[in-house]
């Protein structure tokens, strides 16, 4: 079947097998290989991706079911030659090892500071918890979003005065 | 020196530290953060087919007929491999880690669930995993050995028919200490406690799943591999071993590894399995496993049963400490063990403590379950080890009636005894156990701690302390001692400076998210002058770096780490000779500061370290007898292990409604020796301190009687999540360790070591009110309400 869906930005107009799945299209058709594979029971979470703004995992997806809708992977997260504070939040804190479950918990950041620009530390966790990470222990992660919402914050107020 | 971490506010910039040790951003990141890693799922080769690996569904089984027809005629296979088509090229078998030998796809039995049985190659993922499914495979069910506490009855079911005059399920024997001198130290005792003590089964489940691309030339006779390996060289001989094919015409390739944890040591039937089709078809093939095949089939951990026993003077003075250990190794050993040790480095039971006797002895048998043995983060069998002496300490301190803070205080081996030798042999180098005792102390608040829980106790409320002290053994070798498969323990290491002052240096080693490329620019950065961010870590890539036994058991830092440091200062060493001709003194007259060489007495007669690699290679002679160029290599063969420690308080609160056990404060003071980057030692702890909590509190791979596998998803398999765990709190004290060269010890592991012990005695400690000295991991909610209900069962 033919899908069209606007990935990052760019409208792509692929033909797929029926019973693709998201994660699988990202990765092996459009090759944005940041977008990982970690479980099959979608427990894990380092293929969040967002739809429409929302986070999903992109292994509970069908491409089909993106047909017609908006994608954002890790490889949008950079503007203009501009990193997210988020990854920049994640390197200033070590927030990342392996780096295999970073794209996945990067995006559900972003996400989360969209929603709620000063989340405490509860609120963090809350957000993460459908995703997994085996090497950080989490609070360097959770760190690393709040290094993004302070820096995001004094970027903003800077910009007002 | 003891300093005390708090938490970061500031963080320092990569180019404001041109060299030396510190908090340093990781070079590996902004890749990483770009979503730009090369993970062996993202290879992709023109023309490449995938491979899907059909497994038993039982656990014990005799292979009567496997019919392929179906799958071969699906559209879009290229192939399928069964058995019988690897036994005609001698490849049905490999050997392990162990010296034992595993099917890499069965031929006679099946012997686990979830075991390797036939394979197909397809154009894509998906008509792969069609094609298995269409495999027709006719078993006779036989009886499983599940039951470890049977495998060795007269009427088990005998498991490794395969191996010659094999009549049981007997896989080996190991002792270690002095059982005779034990005895008689028991014998007079005024008090001995007894404690059978289990650590389940449980899985390393990295977060990328094992799997590889094979990539065969025929006309050049060339394979190559990006494979999930931490230790490609090793993988790369045993591969020339098995296939035949030349060692120098191998090349295996570790790319980004998302994870390794010990799970990506040994050799899987899936890496085989690649190579074979790579050679089958001329096409290069894809195998990525997916979670339940990691779950089910690779290296899983621990899974001992440890009867403890331990002896002291009734005022608390621990005089020997005793077990019997009866191991599962499932059906084939695959433990990655020094041959010398099949237990790992287990015989450092004894602890942190100055005993007069030790003894263990241990039973391995083989059951109908996954072959492994030794990953998961534990340095070779020590996790079992330390968890079993802190909880005998513990059992101790509950009978005595005695803090287990006082106890262990009381006990510790003295600074003046190092280098320590302990009564099962083990030559410990460094520590100052009671100042990190006293330091964690101190962080946790524990008198105060103890006042909250009285109060608490008094309201019916469940809190509990728990301590851990651990001793770590980190860093084999040495060679003479230690091997995996005959293969010395030893790391290469080369080191080139290129004519402008930039540097690469190659390494053996493999990280897996350790941050190699950031601590070993360092290392060779407070060496030899140059910033880190001019030196290029190359490893994973065996055409590329030296030979060497990989990273696991926390041995890059120890053993990679002294070579890198060594290899810096030979460069330097010539560098020096070429410093003398260049300012016309000897060499005796010019001193070194970090970067440069100057005369002594006369610092504006200098030259830098690029000044020196530019004359190196560049025109006019140089001093007598000298090459031209600026590189060194050398092999590093560690005189002995290094031994971090560390001390851990865990503060839990029990549910007493629903028994939901919660870690409210975890403190892990660590001495990791000196300290390279900050940053990326306290992530190492962290990521350590929360596998326990899921030891602890959440994993386990347990078995039904039939041998089915219950924790074979995420969804069975618990792992922490961020909500499992609290926000650490590290400290850290810094005892180096004499015999390295910049006196580092490994830390990779040291959190996941210590920690499980220190949350189990938390639980058990909060229990306290119903009576209770010892409780079986995991302490899962069902399992903590049926022990406060008197109905603890072990959980295996």
């Amino acid at each position: 079947m033919q899908v069209s869906i606007n990935v990052n930005g760019n409208q792509v107009n692929e033909e797929i097998e029926d019973r693709t799945l998201l994660v699988h299209f990202l990765r092996d058709q459009l090759l944005l290989r940041g977008t990982h594979w970690g479980c099959d029971t979608s427990n894990c979470g380092t293929c969040v991706v967002w739809m429409d703004g929302e986070p999903v995992k992109s292994c509970t997806v069908l491409a089909a079911m993106a047909d017609g809708h908006e994608i954002r992977t890790v490889e949008g997260l950079e503007q203009n030659g501009q990193l997210d504070p988020v990854q920049q939040g994640f390197m200033e804190c070590h927030g990342l090892q392996c780096g295999f479950c970073t794209p996945g918990m990067m995006m559900t950041a972003r996400a989360l500071l969209d929603r709620n620009p000063d989340p405490s530390e509860e609120e963090i966790r809350e957000a993460i918890s459908g995703q997994i990470c085996r090497c950080t222990g989490y609070a360097t992660i959770v760190r690393s979003i709040r290094w993004a919402a302070v820096h995001e914050a004094s970027t903003k107020q800077g910009s007002n005065s | 020196m003891t300093t005390v971490e708090t938490r970061l506010t500031e963080f320092a910039d990569n180019n404001e530290k041109p060299v030396g040790y510190g908090r340093m951003l990781r070079k590996e990141d902004p890749r990483l953060i770009r979503g730009q890693g090369n993970f062996v799922d993202d290879v992709q080769l023109p023309g490449m087919l995938h491979l899907a690996i059909l497994r038993s569904p039982v656990a014990h089984a005799r292979i009567k007929s496997i019919d392929t027809t179906a799958a071969a005629a699906l559209e879009g296979v290229v192939a399928i491999v069964t058995g019988a088509d690897l036994a005609e090229k001698g490849l049905a078998w490999m050997p392990t880690l162990s010296n034992d030998v595993q099917a890499v796809l069965a031929t006679d039995k099946v012997r686990f669930q979830g075991q390797e049985v036939a394979f197909a190659i397809a154009k894509s993922r998906y008509i792969a995993r069609d094609a298995i499914e269409l495999i027709n495979v006719d078993y006779e069910i036989l009886s499983p050995v599940v039951d470890v506490r049977k495998a060795l009855d007269p009427d088990a079911a005998l498991i490794r028919d395969d191996l010659k005059d094999k009549t049981d399920n007997h896989c080996f024997d190991w002792e270690t200490g002095d059982a005779a001198a034990t005895q008689v130290v028991f014998d007079n005792a005024d008090v001995v406690v007894t404690q059978e003590i289990i650590y389940p089964r449980v899985h390393p489940a990295p977060m990328e799943t094992c799997g590889a691309v094979a990539l065969f030339d025929a006309v050049e006779g060339q394979l190559t591999l990006w494979s999930t390996t931490q230790a490609p060289h090793a993988h790369r001989t045993v591969y020339a071993l098995v296939s035949g094919l030349p060692e120098h015409k191998i090349r295996v390739i570790a790319p980004d590894i998302g994870g390794g944890f010990g799970n990506k040591v040994p050799i899987y039937p899936g890496y085989v399995c690649a190579i074979v089709a790579a050679l089958v078809t001329g096409k290069p093939v894809k195998w990525m496993e997916d979670r339940s095949e990691n779950l089910m089939s690779t290296g899983f951990a621990r899974d001992y049963i440890m009867n403890g026993e331990i002896a002291a003077t009734k005022d608390g003075k621990i005089l020997a400490v005793r077990t019997h250990v009866l191991a599962d190794h499932g059906a084939f050993n695959g433990t990655a063990a020094p041959i010398k040790y099949p237990a790992g480095f287990f015989g450092v039971f004894t602890g942190s403590y100055d005993l007069e006797a030790a003894y263990c002895s241990m039973t391995a048998v083989y059951t109908n379950k996954a072959p492994g043995g030794v990953a998961y983060a534990c340095s070779f069998r020590i996790t079992e080890a330390v968890y079993l002496i802190e909880r005998m300490v513990d059992c101790l301190a509950y009978d005595l009636k005695m803090d287990p803070a006082e106890l262990r205080l009381k006990n510790f081996i003295k600074p003046e005894q190092f280098p320590y030798t302990t009564k099962t042999g083990w030559v410990y180098d460094s520590g100052e156990y009671e100042r990190g005792m006293r330091l964690a102390m101190e962080l946790a608040g524990y008198d105060e701690l103890r006042k909250e829980q009285e109060e608490r106790r008094a309201r019916g409320e469940l809190m509990g302390i728990g301590i851990s002290f651990f001793t770590e053994a980190v860093g084999a070798g040495p060679r003479k001692d230690m091997d995996i498969l005959g293969l010395g323990m030893a790391d290469g290491c080369e080191l080139r400076i290129h004519p402008t002052g930039k540097a690469v240096l190659r390494l053996s080693v493999k990280s897996q998210g350790q941050g190699h490329e950031t601590t070993f620019a360092q290392i060779v950065a407070e060496e030899i002058g140059i910033p880190p961010s001019d030196i290029q870590v190359l490893e994973g890539d065996t055409d590329n770096t030296p030979f060497g036994l990989g990273t696991y058991g926390s041995r890059s830092t120890p053993v990679s780490g002294a070579a890198a440091a060594l290899v810096a200062r030979k460069v330097r060493d010539k560098a020096q000779i070429i410093a003398s001709g260049m300012l016309e003194v000897s060499v005796a007259d010019l001193e070194w500061e970090k970067g440069s060489f100057h005369v002594k007495g006369d610092p504006t007669k200098s030259v830098t370290i690029q000044e020196i690699a530019f004359k190196s290679y560049g025109a006019g002679d140089l001093p007598e007898g000298i090459e031209g160029g600026l590189e060194a290599q050398i092999c590093y063969n560690p005189s002995n292990l290094t031994y971090p420690f560390g001390a851990y308080i865990c503060v839990v609160d029990i549910d007493p409604g629903t028994a939901v056990v919660k870690v409210r404060r975890f403190i892990a003071v660590d001495d990791c020796g000196t300290r390279i980057n900050e940053m990326i030692i306290e992530g190492q702890v962290h990521g350590g301190l929360t596998d326990g909590v899921g030891m602890a509190l959440m994993e386990m791979i347990a078995f039904d009687e039939d041998g089915n596998c219950l924790g074979a998803s995420l969804m069975d398999y618990l792992i922490p999540t961020a909500l499992e765990v609290p926000d650490w709190e590290t400290g850290h004290t810094v005892t180096p360790s004499p015999h390295h060269p910049i006196g580092a010890k490994g830390i990779g592991e040291s959190a996941t070591v210590g920690s499980p012990p220190a949350i189990v005695n938390a639980v058990v400690d909060a229990l306290k009110p119903f009576g209770i000295r010892h409780a079986d991991m995991p302490l899962t909610p069902s399992r903590v309400w049926e022990t406060m209900q008197g109905r603890h069962v072990p959980s295996i």
